[in-house]
């Protein structure tokens, strides 16, 4: 199928989000596309409150079956979660399982005053009651396909599908 | 053979011993302790991983630091934890290791931590238990105590980052020591080109140098350019016995005192496994100095038995 530039897909993003950003929301990052996109959207918008980045390994809903990530990272929330506006950014989203994680996650840092979700691509098929309210686009992806972003050597994005999962990867999010 | 402490598929089942471990399963568990570490400074110390599972500390020998971080690490998993203290209940009542085991195995046991005075006791719990039961050797006798070996190592990253171009020095009773042995092969395995045993012929292994690693028994050469000096502990026991003429004799020849520190480089870090007999292996002004990691080490091992756990909860 034809994937849409990710580049586009961005600048789109960020034209929706940037009115519903002031200097004190704090922008989190999933790792790995979201973290990537959330540190761009950072950089555009020149956001005071530091930039935090979530590894949902230690959260994930999978793990009894998955085990645990082969390359988990540190998450950093530079900031005060107590009464803050947060937006969480991630590339895609699907399920839903990520951003049940994440919002645990968050959780254990304080008491959040209010989270939004800004996601790249929103492919549908969600299990969980969970909605984006920033979107760069809607997109129809065949189910049991992993669609995620990629970032090459200049920073640029793009977007990847994959028909099969590799050995080591988890179910997509 | 196959290592008996790896699935089919190369998984970790078991922490039994560093020795023979691949270098990628030292370097996951210890990238994943440094995720831990940010866990355990948050405001809710916990993460859900091993929410449900029970975990039994089996202490057939005593331990504080040891078995008291390991319950933590646990509770930091949202795991449940019992402690047995074995010394004082069934065992002195004539019940075997393995039927003991078996019991706890009957109370749904996920996994067991186990310390005990005969080499070889975590590795037959593991060779006994059901697939889905995973076990920590937490010291056994003489031979292994792997978490050690990977707080130790994780201590020295932490603060040297690369083990390409150190030299690292462990002092004193090397033979009783199986935080000595754990270490070796940890470092070895690292790929650490320069590590030095110190201590009087008495107190090392015949064939130490087997294991990679050059021999001294004068610790001005042999701490001479070092990056990280490792104190083992005098167990009291051994300055009574006829390995060693007195404590007094041992400090003077191999307790670590600001004088001889100062052969080892300038930034050197000292480490030392607790308990420590100040005065015996180590000076309390380089113990309580700026070398010291002492007391980090421990917090470390806080994290880096939260990663072990939860690597062998998910294999």
């Amino acid at each position: 199928m034809n994937l849409p530039a990710a580049e586009v897909l961005c600048q789109e993003l960020a034209r929706r989000l940037r009115s519903g950003v002031t200097d004190s929301t704090g922008l989190v990052g999933i790792r790995t596309g979201g973290a990537w996109l959330a540190e761009r959207l950072h950089r555009e918008f020149g956001l005071a409150t530091p930039l935090g980045t979530l590894d949902i390994s230690f959260y994930r809903d999978d793990f009894d079956t998955a085990g645990l990530h082969r390359q988990v990272k540190p998450s950093q929330i530079p900031f005060d979660v107590n009464g803050a506006h947060i937006v969480v950014v991630d590339d895609v989203l699907y399920t839903g399982r990520t951003v049940r994680a994440a919002m645990n996650e968050l959780f254990d840092y304080g008491r959040p005053g209010r989270i939004e979700l800004a996601v790249l691509v929103d492919r549908g098929e969600r299990q969980l009651p969970i909605a984006a309210q920033y979107v760069g686009a809607t997109l129809a992806v065949p189910q049991g396909k992993l669609l995620r972003l990629a970032r090459d050597e200049q920073g640029k994005f793009s977007l990847r599908l994959s028909d099969a999962r590799p050995p080591d990867a988890k179910p997509a999010a | 053979m196959r290592n008996p402490q790896l699935s089919v598929e190369g998984g970790l089942q078991h922490l039994l011993t560093i020795e023979g471990l691949p270098r990628d399963i030292l370097t996951h568990i210890l990238d994943t302790a440094a995720s831990f570490i940010g866990v355990t400074e948050r405001e809710v110390k916990k993460v859900p991983l091993l929410r449900g599972k029970s975990i039994f500390n089996l202490f057939f020998e005593p331990s504080t630091r040891t078995r008291t971080t390991f319950e933590i690490a646990a509770k930091r998993l949202s795991a449940d934890v019992i402690n047995l203290n074995i010394a004082v209940s069934s065992s002195t009542k004539g019940e075997t290791l393995l039927d003991t085991v078996d019991n706890l195995c009957a109370m749904h046991a996920d996994m067991f931590v186990v310390r005990h005075s005969s080499s070889g006791a975590a590795h037959l719990i593991a060779s006994h238990v059901a697939p889905h039961v995973h076990v920590i050797n937490a010291g056994d006798g003489r031979h292994a105590h792997p978490t050690q070996g990977l707080l130790d190592t994780y201590t020295i990253r932490h603060y040297k980052k690369d083990f390409a171009n150190l030299s690292i020095a462990i002092v004193g009773d090397v033979l009783h020591s199986r935080v000595a042995r754990s270490l070796i092969h940890a470092l070895t395995t690292l790929g650490t080109p320069d590590v030095r045993v110190i201590g009087p012929r008495t107190l090392l292994p015949t064939g130490v140098e087997q294991l990679g690693v050059s021999v001294h028994h004068d610790m001005r050469e042999g701490l001479a350019g070092c990056d990280v000096v490792m104190m083992l502990r005098l167990q009291n026991e051994r300055m009574k016995g006829p390995l060693l003429p007195s404590a007094q004799e041992f400090f003077k020849s191999y307790g670590l005192t600001p004088q001889k520190l100062a052969l080892a480089k300038p930034d050197a870090i000292v480490m030392h496994p607790g308990p420590m007999n100040r005065g015996v292996e180590i000076d309390s002004s380089v113990a309580d100095g700026p070398h010291s990691v002492i007391l980090p080490q421990v917090t470390f091992g806080i994290a880096v038995r939260m990663a072990v756990m939860s690597i062998l909860a998910g294999n």
